[in-house]
């Protein structure tokens, strides 16, 4: 059997049940008290051991095992969550990603790994031993032992009187017994015993009640008595009514069997024998006529159980059906399935524009409507396709709670994460090569961004320093921004460094939003110290290049003394775009629609003025001119008629002179491969419903290039307007 | 550099005997590329012009829903681009390895056959008289009493070094 896909969905859960762990772990700090947290936690460390046994990944249960009875300990109050346990369960469920991940590559796990496992579990005693003794001095240990000792099992056998007879001797069975555990107690009944007159020395008129403690299921119990089950009366009930384990046992019973009976054998409340039994009852009364009573009084009625355990076991299977519920509307899908679907809806927008634009040429206006539904059609599957990809950002900010926290601590800095926009949704893709760039951000602002609390008590902000993680969407990109209420860049000593790196002429007079940018060049660091998590100078240009090869783009912006916001802008989707198509003589090329504020006609006054000034006055205000023709360097076109596509990114507007505008289409991107990784202005090519390839255009970066540089040039542009 | 191995391994492979060659006309030259490493041959296709590239590049072309670039081979050996005629043809060359497996098409003025060189009769290139630069030639085929320029496709097409000769590079901009 192939069990690769199965492994590979345990690898998933695992990793989004150690998410949840953690999650529910950091937020246990600030609510030590909360028993659904505590829940939550015991629940996830649970059924990773589970899941990890059924494919015998033996390492995994060993330590998870350690791990949950501590939290299972924790549960029932023994001790409280401290700080120092906190971040020691917080390794420990690192460590059982490790594990996880490590036990699913190979049949053995690296022995580093499991020193480590041995390492950590000794901590946790050491942890739990010293809670312990701390706020468990009262309490007797013979009393703790029990909580954490062998299951006890009250065994009540009924021997029937055919028993010697058969010659089956119960003396055995009690001595079967013993092997497995130790008989505290034995109770004899004689309450069958006839009369000496009648007695039958051959019959057997015994009945036993034990006392049973050992380690073992109760299956194995109860298959002690397998050869005598026919003649005897064999009820095996937990000693302790009602037991905290059971209880819990059934607050856990996997999401699976959601009858009552099953959910009571399960958690070993009841073995099957009584289970049967009691269902016989009940669908006897049934077939008598009798409203059948249910299952739950019956076993109450028989004594098997306790109206507590029924109670738990109820809710639980009420549960259980609340989840069915909630599960069904999930589907896990391969990711490479859902690339396919994409890829091939891809080419179905290709195929839809191409009949739209041969309907169009051939002048069929019922074949023109037609092609115009398909291409709506079209239009929602791909808009649905890629719905399908779309994940929203705010698990990966969750994850940056935990980071903040341990570097925080690390730092001596008391920094508070603000979470906003997580439920914006953008592209899987994009979303799984966001992470490591954020990383670097918070882990900057941290270090250089925010001071200490001393400092900051000096500078009169509060001592507790904010750092802030938001997204939204912003004219067809996301935005993402990393702020911090830090002490801000300090631009003298990066012009100081930009000058002695060479980055800077001595005697330039750059912006100070120039100088910010600067910490974004490669190997550009101003920290004093390199400490252990950033100023080695790797950090900000390969934080821009990863963004970039998202096709997105990253500012900075620093106020002194008030902080520091990192802005990131990324495309929605990498995969297919809504475009404008413009000509350029015989050369096609598309801008993304979204970046497409208008479009204008250049009158040929216009013509001149934009020539000579770079600019144009749209109504008021001047709009920066890039001729696409210069950019290319294209040479001047026989053309009557020019063109202008505004465009819009972020701040940023510019006006792109074209030839023609040929209206908006549906694009696939592809990419244009390493031959054109120089290529400026151009950041892909995609093919037209003709068959012919057409460029896509780098809007960021032609935007940038017709900004005028701050300050002057457009102080002029102003001056020339008015 | 690893690539060239990509030249040497089917020869090993065809038990150090022959292997067969696509021979193609380029100016007055004719030339070869391991048939191995050609993908198919193209009628001269519309061509999408890529701006600021270097001369030898002439845009790239619809290959079934890939977009793939296309070298012209007398501007990449330094002469003026070929004139289009038509016996013009696009041979579609894969080049790379494994990971970096890259298709270019190569704008050449006809193709003429497949033909079988033993290897022994390859012959190392003459170090001048070629007019071409030595890198670019893996050896010499004698077909016929004839010399084939057997083409060394890793280097003619080396796409970091075409990437470079662009008419703009960068910040140059």
């Amino acid at each position: 059997m192939d069990l690769y896909p199965a492994i590979q969905m345990f690898l998933a859960e695992s990793r989004e049940l150690l998410e949840q762990m953690e999650d529910a772990l950091l937020r246990l700090e600030a609510d030590p008290h909360d028993r659904d947290l505590l829940d939550a936690i015991f629940r996830a460390a649970h059924t990773i051991k589970g899941s990890a046994g059924v494919f015998g990944y033996d390492p995994v249960v060993h330590f998870t095992h350690g791990v949950e009875s501590v939290l299972d300990r924790l549960r029932d109050g023994e001790f409280a969550l401290t700080p120092t346990l906190s971040a020691l369960l917080l390794r420990c469920g690192d460590h059982m990603g490790a594990l996880v991940e490590a036990c699913t590559a190979s049949e053995t796990p690296p022995t580093e790994l499991i020193s480590v496992s041995e390492t950590l579990a000794a901590e946790l005693a050491a942890a739990t031993g010293d809670t312990q003794a701390d706020e468990t001095a009262a309490r007797s240990p013979a009393e703790a032992e029990t909580t954490a000792g062998p299951a006890r099992w009250r065994i009540e056998l009924e021997f029937g009187s055919e028993v010697l007879r058969n010659g089956m001797d119960p003396l055995s069975f009690l001595r079967y017994l013993e092997t497995l555990g130790t008989v505290r107690d034995v109770r004899t009944s004689i309450a069958r015993l006839p009369r000496w007159s009648d007695l039958d020395p051959e019959a057997c008129a015994l009945d036993v009640e034990l006392l049973f403690e050992g380690d073992v299921p109760l299956a194995t119990i109860d298959g002690v008595f397998d050869f005598v089950r026919d003649d005897c009366a064999i009820r095996i009930t937990p000693a302790e009514h009602p037991d905290a384990e059971t209880l819990a046992a059934i607050a856990d019973y996997p999401a699976q069997a959601p009858r009552l009976g099953e959910i009571l054998v399960g958690s070993q409340a009841v073995s099957d024998d009584t289970l049967r039994a009691a269902l016989a009852a009940q669908s006897a009364q049934a077939e008598a006529g009798a409203p059948p009573r249910p299952l739950g009084e019956i076993l109450v009625a028989e004594g098997a159980t306790s109206p507590a355990v029924v109670e738990a076991a109820l809710e639980r299977q009420g549960q259980i059906k609340q989840q069915k519920g909630q599960e069904s509307r999930l589907i896990r899908v391969d990711a490479d399935k859902l690339d396919q679907l994409i890829t091939l809806v891809g080419e179905l927008v290709i195929a839809g524009s191409g009949i739209n634009a041969k309907a169009q040429r051939a002048g069929l206006a019922d074949i023109v409507e037609s092609a115009e539904t398909l291409a709506r059609l079209v239009e929602g599957v791909r808009d649905s396709a890629l719905g399908l990809r779309m994940v929203q950002i705010g698990p990966t900010f969750q994850r940056f709670q935990r980071v903040v926290r341990d570097v925080s601590r690390e730092l001596g800095k008391d920094i508070e994460l603000e979470i906003t926009g997580g439920d914006t949704e953008l592209d899987k893709s994009v979303v799984e090569r966001i992470g490591d760039p954020l990383m670097h951000l918070v882990r900057n602002a941290m270090d250089h961004g925010i001071e200490t609390p001393a400092a900051r008590a000096a500078a009169g902000k509060p001592a507790r320093a904010r750092l802030r993680l938001h997204a939204c969407h912003d004219s067809g990109s996301i935005v993402i921004d990393v702020a911090d209420d830090g002490a801000g860049l300090n631009t003298e000593k990066i012009r100081a460094k930009a000058i002695e790196r060479g980055l800077l002429a001595a005697g330039a007079t750059p912006s100070e939003h120039e100088i910010h940018q600067m910490i974004f060049a490669a190997g550009f660091s101003t920290a004093d110290a390199v400490s252990n998590l950033s100023g080695r100078g790797v950090g900000m240009d390969v934080v821009r290049s990863n963004i970039e090869a998202l096709r997105g783009t990253i500012e900075l912006e620093s106020r002194a003394g008030l902080g520091t916001r990192v802005r990131i802008r990324l495309p929605l989707t990498l995969a297919i775009i809504d475009g404008f198509l413009v000509g350029l003589g015989n050369a096609r090329y598309v801008l993304p629609l979204d970046v497409v504020e208008e479009c204008l006609e250049l009158s040929p006054a216009e013509r001149l003025a934009v020539g000579k000034q770079g600019f144009l006055n749209v109504r008021g205000e001047p709009l920066p001119m890039l001729r696409l023709r210069e950019v290319f360097q294209l040479g001047e076109a026989d053309w009557r008629r020019e063109n202008v596509v505004v465009v819009r990114f972020g701040a940023l507007k510019a006006g792109i002179v074209v030839d023609e505008l040929l209206g908006e289409l549906q694009t696939v991107i592809k990419p244009l491969g390493k031959l054109f990784a120089f290529l400026p202005g151009i950041s892909g090519s995609t093919i037209l419903g003709t068959g012919e390839v057409a460029l896509i255009l780098d809007v960021p970066g032609l935007v940038k290039r017709a900004d005028p540089p701050r300050g002057q040039s457009l102080a002029t542009a102003q001056s020339a307007l008015s | 550099m690893q690539a060239v191995n990509s030249f040497d391994e089917p020869q090993a492979n065809a038990r150090g005997e022959q292997q067969q060659y696509l021979t193609f006309r380029q100016g007055e030259e004719t030339f070869a590329l391991p048939i191995l490493v050609t993908k198919e041959i193209l009628e001269f296709p519309a061509l999408t012009s890529v701006p600021l590239m270097a001369p030898c590049v002439r845009g790239v072309l619809n290959l079934r829903g890939q977009v793939v670039p296309v070298v012209d081979l007398a501007a990449r050996f330094g002469r003026p681009p070929a004139a289009v005629t038509r016996r013009t043809c696009v041979v579609i060359v894969e080049i790379g390895s494994e990971d970096t497996r890259l298709d270019i098409g190569v704008v050449v003025d006809s193709v003429s056959q497949v033909i079988d060189i033993p290897a022994d009769q390859i012959e190392p290139p003459p170090s001048f008289g070629t007019r071409l630069r030595l890198d670019f030639i893996k050896g010499m085929g004698k077909v016929d009493g004839q010399f084939v320029l057997v083409l060394d496709a890793e280097h003619v097409l080396s796409v970091e070094e075409i990437a470079t000769l662009g008419t703009v590079t960068g910040e140059a901009a």
